[in-house]
C-alpha cells in the first residue's frame, strides 16, 4: 500500500524572462522553500531568489587547510623525525622543496572531499530518489521549459494560495508532485546485496577482460632502446651451449690475454730484487700514469704524492710518497706494494692494469723527481 | 535589454583640472629627471630602465587585453574595451623614455664594455647577442611590432563606431591570433634584454613570463583604476558589479599567476643549487635585501590574495580601486628588486627614485585625457556591446 502526500505544486514557463521574474515574485511573496529548474544555466537566478551564499565553500576551506596541515605535517615528520636524510647539501627541514606537494594536497583534498561533502549533505546520499523525478515537469524542464516547483513544507504555503499565485505569474500546466514516503528512501535500495554483488561481478570481469586483451592478446614488446638483444650476457643462460650457461670457464692450461697471474704473490723482496719495468718513460706512458695516479692514488696520498689530500685528519695519514725511504726502492717494490697492498691500503691489482701500474711507477719517479730535483735539473 | 550605448557614446573631455595635474606631474618628472641624469647618471638610468619597463607593461599588457577579448570572444569587457585602447597607444611614448638609456649603456650593461667581454669567456659566447648593435635592432623591431598591432586594433575598432561592420571584429580576431605568438617572443625579449641582461651571466628560462604575469598585472590594474574612476565620475555608467567582478577576477587569477611563476623560478634554482643560477638571488638575499625580498612578497602576494579573496571585495569597486593602485605599486616595487641590487650593494631609496613614477603617471593621464577627447569611451558599433552591457554573472 502506497502513502501518498503532497511534496510541491509545479508551474512551467516559456521563457528564462518569465521564469526570473516569477523567482523574484516567490522570494517576494515570502516564499522560501521553493526551486527552480531549468535546461541550462539562467545568470541572475541566485539574486532573484534571494539564495545566500553556499556553504560548501566553508568545507572547501576546512578540507584544503586540513590537505595543506595534513601534506607538510607528513613531510616534517618523515624529514625530521622518521628517515632524516641529507639531500643535496640542504637542511633536512626545507620548505621550499615542501610547497609543490602541500599545494597540490591541498587542492586534491579540498576539491575531491567537497563533492563528497556535496553528495552526502545536499543530495542525502545513500537515497537516490527525489519526489521530482519520473515526471512530467522534469521532463519537461530538462527539455525545453523552465520550471517553478513551491514545495508542501514551506511555512506559509497554502494549496489554494499557491495554485492562485502561479496562475498570476503566468504559469503553465500547474500541477501537484506527490510524495510517495514508501519510494522514499527504499525503493531503490544502494545497499541491496544483489545490487552490490553484481557491482563487484561487472568490476572484476571488466579489469580481468581488459587485462587479457591488453597484457596478452594485444601485447607488443614496447620499443626497448636496443637493451633486448641476442647476444651473451654475464650471469644469463643461453641456448648457444650444451650445459645452457653463457658464461665460459677459460680453457684449461691456458690464461686469458691480460690476466697473468701475479708470480710473486707474498714475495715483495723478491719483486724487488727481479721485476723491471718493462715499459719505457715516454710521454705517453707519463701521460697515462698522471692520469692512473690522478684517479687512484691521489684520493689519499695527494696530488703530488705528499700525502696531504683532504682525507688527512679522518682517516689514518696516508704516508707521503716522495720520502727518501721510497725513493729508495727499487721499481718492483713499487709495484709489489700497489699489487698487493700494505696495512691499510687495499690491493689495487684488480682495478688497475699490469701496464698502468707500471706506468704509475714511472710517474712517481717523475713527482720524486720534481720535488726534489738534482743540481743538473735546475740548470 | 534595453541599450543604453547611445548615451555613453559621445566623445567626452575629462575636467580640466585632470589634464592639468596630468600636464604638471609630466613636468615634475621631467625635472627629476633631468636632475637625476645631471647629478648621478648612473644612478638615474637604472631608475630609468625601472621606469621604460614599467610603462613598457602597461602599454604592452594593455594591447595583450584587447588581443586577449578579441581571441576569447569575451562579451563582459566590451564596454570597457576603450580603455585598454587608450592605454595601448602609450606603446608610442614608451620607447621615448629609452631614448636616454640608449646614451648610457655603459653604465648599466656590463656586456657592453668590449675588454670585458674579451676577457670572460661566457660573454663571448653571448656576444652575438648581447651586442650594442643587435639590442637596438631588437629595441627598434620589439616597438614598431607593438605600434603596428595597437594601431591596427585600435583604427579598426574606431572605424566600426561609424560603419557597425561586424566584419571589422572578425579582421580582428584574426589579428590577436597574429599577435599572441608575437607578443610571446616580444615580451621576453623586453625582459631578458632591459632586465635580465643587467646580470649577463645569469640566465632563468622563465624570466620572460615572469615579466609577462606583472606586464598583465598592471595593464589590468592600470585599466581597472581608470574605469572605476570614470565610473564614478559619471562616465560610464552602465557598468555593473558582475563587470567589476570580472575584473576582479582576472586581477586576483594574475596575482595566482604571479606569485606561481616567482615561486617556480626560485623552486628550480633553489633545488638545482648551481653557483652560475644561484649568485642572482643570492645578491637579492644579503646586505639589507632579504628584507626587500620578503616585503616583495608580502606586498605583491599576500595582501593582495586576502584582500581580492572573497567574492565581496571583488565586487566592491572602491576596494577594487585600492587593490589596483597597490597592484600598480606593487610592480613598480618588483622591476625595482629586479632591477637595483645590480646598482650596487645598498638599498638606494631618495628622490631619484621618485622621479619616474611621477613621470609614467603624468604620461598615461596626458595620453588617456588625449584619447578620451577625440574617440568615443565606448565602441558604439561592437556587435557584442548590448551583450557586454547586460552582461550578468
Amino acid at each position: 500500500m502506497k502513502e501518498k502526500s503532497l511534496y510541491s505544486l509545479t508551474a512551467l514557463f516559456d521563457t528564462p524572462d518569465e521564469i526570473i521574474h516569477a523567482a523574484e515574485r516567490a522570494s517576494k511573496t515570502g516564499y522560501t522553500r521553493f526551486d527552480i529548474n531549468t535546461p541550462y544555466p539562467v545568470h541572475g537566478m541566485d539574486r532573484a531568489m534571494r539564495l545566500k551564499p553556499s556553504r560548501l565553500g566553508i568545507f572547501a576551506l576546512v578540507f584544503g587547510l586540513l590537505g595543506a596541515f595534513s601534506a607538510v605535517g607528513f613531510m616534517t615528520w618523515v624529514t625530521l623525525v622518521d628517515y632524516p636524510l641529507v639531500i643535496g647539501g640542504k637542511p633536512f627541514w626545507s620548505w621550499p622543496a615542501f610547497v609543490p606537494v602541500a599545494f597540490e594536497v591541498t587542492v586534491l583534498l579540498a576539491s575531491v572531499l567537497s563533492v563528497v561533502t556535496m553528495i552526502v549533505l545536499y543530495f542525502r546520499f545513500p537515497n537516490n530518489a527525489h519526489p521530482l523525478h519520473d515526471t512530467p515537469y522534469m521532463k519537461n524542464v530538462s527539455s525545453d521549459k523552465f520550471g517553478i516547483s513551491i514545495q508542501a513544507d514551506d511555512p506559509i504555503f497554502d494549496e489554494h494560495e499557491v495554485r492562485e499565485f502561479l496562475r498570476n505569474v503566468g504559469g503553465k500546466s500547474v500541477a501537484p508532485v506527490y510524495l510517495d514516503l514508501s519510494d522514499l528512501n527504499h525503493g531503490q535500495k544502494l545497499f541491496d546485496p544483489k545490487f552490490l554483488g553484481v557491482l563487484a561481478v561487472t568490476a572484476i570481469v571488466v579489469s580481468a577482460v581488459t587485462y587479457i586483451i591488453f597484457n596478452k592478446v594485444l601485447y607488443m614488446d614496447p620499443f626497448t632502446w636496443m637493451s633486448a638483444q641476442e647476444k651473451l650476457k654475464a650471469q644469463n643462460p643461453s641456448g648457444l651451449f650444451a650445459d645452457g650457461i653463457g658464461m665460459r670457464p677459460p680453457v684449461p692450461g691456458t690464461v686469458a690475454r691480460g690476466f697473468l697471474p701475479y708470480a710473486l704473490k707474498g714475495k715483495p723482496d723478491d719483486a724487488g730484487k727481479y721485476l723491471v719495468n718493462p715499459l719505457l718513460p715516454t710521454k705517453d706512458v707519463l701521460e697515462r700514469g698522471k692520469s692512473r695516479y690522478l684517479t687512484f692514488c691521489s684520493p689519499c696520498h695527494g696530488n703530488f704524492g705528499r700525502g696531504d689530500s683532504r682525507l688527512q685528519g679522518q682517516f689514518p695519514n696516508p704516508p707521503t710518497l716522495i720520502s727518501d725511504k721510497i725513493r729508495n726502492w727499487p721499481d718492483g717494490s713499487i709495484f709489489h706494494l700497489i699489487t698487493e697492498g700494505q696495512n691499510i691500503m687495499p690491493s689495487y691489482a684488480s682495478q688497475v692494469s699490469r701496464d698502468d701500474r707500471w706506468a704509475i711507477v714511472h710517474y712517481l719517479r717523475v713527482l720524486e723527481r720534481a720535488q726534489n730535483p738534482k743540481e743538473s735539473d735546475l740548470k | 535589454m534595453k541599450s543604453s550605448a547611445p548615451d555613453t557614446a559621445a566623445k567626452t573631455e575629462l575636467p580640466e583640472r585632470i589634464t592639468r595635474l596630468a600636464w604638471v606631474l609630466v613636468l615634475v618628472g621631467i625635472l627629476l629627471y633631468g636632475a637625476g641624469y645631471i647629478i648621478d647618471a648612473k644612478r638615474s638610468a637604472f631608475n630609468n630602465v625601472i621606469g621604460f619597463l614599467f610603462l613598457a607593461s602597461v602599454a604592452g599588457g594593455s594591447i595583450f587585453l584587447v588581443a586577449l577579448e578579441y581571441l576569447a570572444g569575451a562579451v563582459w569587457s566590451v564596454p570597457m574595451r576603450r580603455v585598454n585602447e587608450f592605454l595601448a597607444a602609450l606603446s608610442l611614448v614608451v620607447p621615448l623614455l629609452a631614448v636616454p638609456l640608449l646614451f648610457h649603456l655603459h653604465d648599466l650593461f656590463h656586456w657592453t664594455h668590449p675588454e670585458a667581454v674579451e676577457a670572460d669567456k661566457i660573454l663571448t659566447g653571448k656576444a652575438p647577442y648581447l651586442n650594442a648593435n643587435f639590442f637596438i635592432i631588437r629595441f627598434l623591431v620589439v616597438f614598431f611590432l607593438w605600434n603596428l598591432f595597437s594601431f591596427i586594433f585600435v583604427r579598426n575598432s574606431a572605424k566600426q563606431d561609424l560603419t557597425k561592420d561586424p566584419k571589422l571584429t572578425s579582421i580582428n580576431i584574426r589579428l590577436a591570433a597574429g599577435f599572441m605568438p608575437v607578443f610571446a617572443i616580444t615580451i621576453t625579449l623586453t625582459a631578458i634584454d632591459w632586465a635580465m641582461s643587467l646580470e649577463p651571466h645569469w640566465f632563468s628560462t622563465i624570466f620572460g613570463v615572469y615579466y609577462f604575469s606583472g606586464t598583465v598585472l598592471a595593464a589590468l590594474s592600470a585599466a581597472t583604476v581608470i574605469i572605476i574612476n570614470l565610473h564614478e565620475h559619471g562616465y560610464l555608467p552602465n557598468l555593473r558589479r558582475d563587470h567589476f567582478y570580472s575584473l576582479g577576477a582576472l586581477l586576483f587569477a594574475f596575482i595566482n599567476f604571479w606569485a606561481y611563476i616567482a615561486f617556480s623560478q626560485f623552486l628550480l634554482i633553489w633545488y638545482a643549487n648551481l653557483p652560475e643560477e644561484t649568485f642572482w638571488f643570492m645578491s637579492r638575499w644579503k646586505n639589507g635585501w632579504e628584507y626587500v625580498s620578503i616585503l616583495l612578497i608580502i606586498v605583491h602576494f599576500v595582501v593582495p590574495y586576502f584582500a581580492l579573496l572573497t567574492q565581496d571585495s571583488k565586487m566592491d569597486p572602491k576596494r577594487l580601486k585600492l587593490m589596483s593602485i597597490w597592484i600598480l605599486f606593487a610592480h613598480l616595487f618588483d622591476l625595482y628588486w629586479l632591477v637595483m641590487p645590480t646598482y650596487g650593494e645598498g638599498i638606494p631609496l631618495g628622490w631619484m627614485e621618485i622621479g619616474y613614477p611621477v613621470l609614467v603617471v603624468g604620461l598615461v593621464m596626458v595620453v588617456l585625457s588625449y584619447k578620451v577627447k577625440r574617440n568615443n569611451l565606448v565602441p558604439v558599433g561592437d556587435p557584442k556591446l548590448e551583450r557586454g552591457l547586460s552582461f550578468r554573472l
